[in-house]
């Protein structure tokens, strides 16, 4: 007769000494765990819940902020901590984001401050000093160093009045809108013309313009350097080839474009802010229609930003909101708002893409998290499993309507609360209006929601199915 | 070239793949395949690679597993493994093995029912005359003894061995690890069977009142209270696998119940007489059923199908329990009869008690008695090759190789914890504790799409028909009776209609009824004219006609 038994020694499994660790070893039968399902989504439950106990998005404001309206930002791409800004005031100011700290602080301009650019590094000679460019509505566009050695008496009076000022650029109309060329030492500038410029040259190169209407807004690919968009007053979104000194397309929109920001990940994209309450996400290679509308904005959207991971995007409203979008999705997945901000003029994205920055008509300069519940304290191994697994989990379970519900729940202002109900209804009725017109009206055109806001385009894009029907009818 | 490239990982097909492998597999009905939408059929696809990596990942870890399964084989043909005695396998077998086998001679407060701790590490003994003790029997360490001066019916640990649960003559009681009283459970009246869900911190009782009770122990609410209308409970086990509670009951029905339903979710007719024992495997694929007619059943409780029934047992049985590894174990008075490989359907496994000189039989693994002592309860005790036995003698660990469950897993249950682990485990349970009224047959069945709800069963414009085509029957009058202008005024259906719903509520449907009547009565007037003679048939008064569009 053979005869074994189950024998463990209690040595093999149970530590001799108190440092040791005990052994835990692990059986994956599926026998030995039962509920494996149930106790997951039970995990998925608590896990969404703690996420949402833990979410604190507001960080914190820089310095004392600005006097006056903040309505522009400017990042700057080589570094991670460093923030310029600029308000109605004319004063520009350069920030320590990390001890959120000013570091400089200029008289820049008389009357408002359109345009605001850092300057790449290898441009601004040593590794440490940086420059920037503004522009404004005094017809000036100026250079300027925020080396901390070129100003050392920033204390008493905290304005300082040119200490750090290298060059000025004279035009003869008042500037909108300002950026820098990624690698060349070239600049655009918006405004009544959109003139390219050279740092080394006080006069502009070129000028851009494309009908006759104010530029607002400038934006230069970081990808392709060559490439840039801008909008303007008249409706417009045009592309631009620096390689060949003209513009390559022109898109009007039904309301006017006030902002735009190219996807870092993906050149050939960019987003759109819109006065209609949506952003827009468009492949410049076919405009004919936008790739996705980002709705949700009760009131014009002012900015759009794109996080560093191309798969984010963060967007301020005139109705004091900021929302975040993942650029796969139509609604916002975050909706931030204080009761003492006003309309939010600008959002950038801090280049590690951990943190948002809001320029906002009350003069602060707030600082945001990107995930409202993340927490950028050093995690020990554990934790950090932790979070991922419960990241995992959330993302699993993410249509169960319990998770759903609490993971999307989301207090928002009284105001925005009341103005989404009459938007809603407001929508509704032109829905319904064009559902009954269309009763009567069978050859009435279908327009995708995709299509709706473009008025139209100066190049017309041929769509592969019209073209085989062209070639079809010239057979014949 | 480009074909290596884009295939996917190749997943090893492993023998071993089927044990690791979930029901509710996608992989297995393929849903994916048939899908048109390009997005949704790449983002399934993903979903059941990275599955069959898992299964695959899991499988291959098997064999770093540090045990291995007991055994107890004949070495010759005239070897019979029935025939090993208890003292023959105490000698063949390693010292710590051997003093495993407890023998507790307690005379005095039997006949015992015994409860071993989840992790094995702890037992609870219960003498019918009040004596109830636990203890850390390896150690042989004592850690309460209470004499409740009471009968008592039972005792369950709950979550661990800090605390137990103990049927007395008229309530239940919580006590603590120390045997302090903590708790009466006044609502628990005259309770003879008890089972503690795990999963779900819930503590179910039944008993001669024939109800069953749930009370959630983390909370001390009283979850559900569920009449079974079938007299006094006889026998009782929760299914491991998905909670559900058996009940057995005096008529020979097993009744399934969960505590979010008021019927039982189940009954299967399983002996003539009484039930006297149930038992289910770990997976709960098996039940096994005994009844005081004198017969065993084996049924397959995912398609509720008897498997093997076995009738004229020598003596009725009096209680069965299955091990992890799906020994079957089978109590008759003082006998323990033990099966291996009796549950499945093959003929070949239907247990028989000798040969009768047939080869392919399955004759029973074990056998032993309990000369003089009849045996209460037993409980294979959980990860070792034991069967505990209480009986009216006191309490015996019968050594059966092969039993238990050779390779724990310690983040789920761990014998070997210490004081620290087991106080973060309770922490975690507790986090991960289920609610109450998720019990269901199928445990698997949250987070699937539920197939039934009209939502998932019809498109949306099928939906939007079946709305549009309601709106058009209430426009239309189609849920009420129609006007008939040629039945008597007190035989209309409309009237009846109006007679049948609440005389003093005033809905729309009621103002439609009363108008449709109003109309039915103008036709039948009109029609009494016309009979008459007094108005043409094709007369139209034309200054009504006019006005009654501002009716």
């Amino acid at each position: 007769m053979k005869i074994k038994t189950i024998s463990r020694s209690a040595d093999d499994y149970v530590p001799v000494k108190s440092t040791q660790e005990s052994q835990l070893p692990r059986n994956l039968d599926p026998a030995l765990h039962p509920f494996e399902r149930a106790r997951e989504y039970t995990r998925a439950l608590n896990a969404t819940k703690m996420e949402r106990m833990f979410a604190k998005p507001f960080v914190g404001q820089m310095g004392h902020g600005h006097r006056d309206g903040v309505y522009v930002i400017a990042k700057n791409y080589n570094v991670l901590n460093k923030l310029a800004t600029a308000s109605a005031d004319g004063i520009v100011k350069y920030w320590n984001m990390g001890t959120r700290e000013e570091l400089a602080s200029f008289r820049a301009h008389y009357g408002l401050v359109t345009g605001l650019c850092v300057t790449p590094q290898h441009l601004s000679g040593s590794k440490n000093s940086n420059q920037m460019l503004s522009c404004g509505d005094d017809r000036t566009v100026k250079l300027w160093s925020v080396n901390s050695d070129d100003f050392a008496h920033t204390d008493e009076a905290n304005v300082n009045n040119g200490d750090g000022l290298l060059k000025t650029f004279r035009g003869e109309f008042a500037f909108q809108g300002i950026d820098h060329h990624r690698t060349k030492a070239n600049f655009v500038t918006g405004g009544a013309k959109i003139q390219l410029w050279d740092l080394n040259r006080s006069r502009p190169l070129e000028d851009l313009s494309w009908g006759a209407d104010n530029v607002s807004t400038v934006k230069f690919n970081q990808n392709e350097g060559d490439v840039l968009a801008s909008a303007g007053s008249d409706n417009s979104i045009v592309l631009y080839d620096l390689r060949t000194n003209s513009a390559t397309q022109k898109i009007i929109h039904s309301m006017r474009v006030n902002n735009m920001c190219w996807n870092p990940m993906e050149p050939f994209n960019f987003a759109v802010a819109s006065e209609d309450h949506n952003a827009y996400y468009y492949d410049m290679r076919n405009m004919s229609r936008a790739l996705h509308v980002f709705k949700d904005h009760v009131s014009a959207v002012m900015d759009v930003d794109f996080s560093p991971t191309g798969d984010e995007i963060v967007t301020g409203s005139y109705d004091k909101t900021i929302r975040i979008y993942q650029v796969k999705h139509g609604h916002s997945r975050e909706l931030y708002h204080t009761k003492r901000m006003q309309h939010v003029f600008q959002v950038k994205y801090t280049m590690d893409s951990k943190y948002i920055v809001s320029g906002s008509d009350d003069g602060n300069v707030r600082l945001w998290r990107a995930k409202a519940w993340e927490r950028s304290s050093v995690k020990s191994m554990r934790e950090k499993n932790k979070l991922e697994y419960d990241e995992k989990l959330k993302e699993r379970f993410k249509f169960m309507p319990e998770i759903r519900r609490i993971s999307r729940h989301r207090h928002a202002p009284k105001v925005v609360k009341k103005a989404q109900e009459i938007k809603q209804v407001e929508l509704n009725s032109i829905k319904r209006r064009e559902t009954n017109e269309r009763r009567t009206r069978r050859d009435m055109e279908f327009v995708p929601e995709r299509k709706k806001q473009i008025v139209g385009f100066v190049h017309e894009y041929k769509n592969r199915k019209d073209e085989s029907k062209t070639n079809d009818s010239d057979e014949e | 070239m480009s074909k290596g490239l884009k295939s996917q990982p190749v997943v090893k097909k492993r023998d071993n793949i089927e044990k690791f492998e979930r029901n509710n597999a996608l992989s297995k009905n393929s849903q994916y395949r048939k899908t048109k939408d390009k997005k949704l059929k790449a983002g399934l696809k993903r979903i059941d690679q990275k599955y069959k990596n898992a299964v695959s990942s899991a499988a291959s870890t098997e064999y770093l597993l540090p045990e291995t399964r007991g055994f107890l084989e004949a070495e010759d043909e005239m070897e019979k493994t029935f025939k090993v005695t208890q003292a023959e396998i105490k000698d063949a077998v390693d010292v710590s093995t051997a003093q495993n086998a407890l023998n507790l001679k307690l005379k005095e407060f039997g006949p015992y029912h015994i409860n071993y701790s989840r992790n094995g590490r702890n037992l609870l003994i219960c003498g019918r005359k009040g004596h109830v003790a636990s203890m850390d029997w390896r150690k042989g360490e004592l850690r309460a003894e209470l004499h409740l001066n009471e009968t008592c019916h039972a005792a369950t640990y709950l979550q661990n061995e800090q605390y137990f649960a103990v049927a007395q003559k008229k309530y239940a009681f919580i006590y603590d690890h120390e045997g302090i009283e903590l708790h009466r459970l006044k609502q628990h009246i005259e309770v003879t069977q008890m089972e503690f869900l795990p999963y779900h911190y819930l503590l179910a009782t039944a008993g001669r009142s024939g109800f069953l009770k749930y009370q959630d122990v983390t909370t001390g609410q009283l979850v559900a209270e569920l009449r079974t209308k079938l007299g006094p409970t006889l026998a009782m086990t929760q299914n491991p696998w998905n909670a559900i509670v058996h009940l057995g009951h005096s008529n020979g029905t097993v009744t399934l119940w969960a505590p979010n339903m008021p019927t039982p979710l189940a009954r299967l007719l399983s002996a003539r007489g009484p039930v006297t024992g149930v038992a289910i495997d770990r997976q709960g694929y098996y039940m096994a059923t005994t009844g005081a007619d004198k017969s065993m059943k084996i049924w397959d409780i995912r398609n509720f199908r008897e498997l093997h029934n076995l009738e004229n047992l020598p003596t009725p049985g009096s209680g069965v329990t299955i091990s992890d590894t799906g020994v079957l174990a089978l109590s008759r008075g003082p006998h323990v009869t033990l099966w291996k490989g009796a549950l499945s359907s093959a003929k070949s496994s239907r247990p028989y008690f000798g040969s009768s000189g047939l080869a392919d039989r399955n004759t029973p693994y074990m056998t032993h008695l309990f000369a003089g002592n009849k045996v209460t309860n037993m409980q294979f005790v959980p990860f070792e090759d034991l069967l505990g036995v209480g009986h009216s003698g006191g309490v015996t660990n019968l050594i059966v190789p092969g039993a238990g469950e050779a390779n724990y897993d310690a983040l789920e249950i761990n014998p070997f914890e210490t004081a620290k682990q087991r106080q973060e485990q309770e922490v975690r349970t507790l986090l991960n504790k289920l609610p109450a009224d998720s019990i269901s047959l199928d445990p698997d069945m949250i987070g699937t799409v539920e197939k039934r709800a009209s939502s998932a069963r019809l498109t949306a414009r099928d939906l939007a028909e079946i709305t549009t085509q309601k709106e058009r029957d209430l426009k239309n009058n189609k849920d009420i009776p129609a006007v008939k202008p040629e039945t008597k005024s007190k035989n209309s259906g409309l009237r009846a209609f109006l007679r049948k719903k609440n005389q003093n509520v005033i809905d729309e449907r009621k103002l439609r009824v009363e108008k449709q009547l109003e109309k039915e009565k103008a036709a039948r007037q009109r029609k009494e004219l016309v009979k008459r003679g007094e108005q043409a048939e094709d007369h139209k008064d034309l200054v009504s006609e006019a006005l009654s569009r501002f009716s």
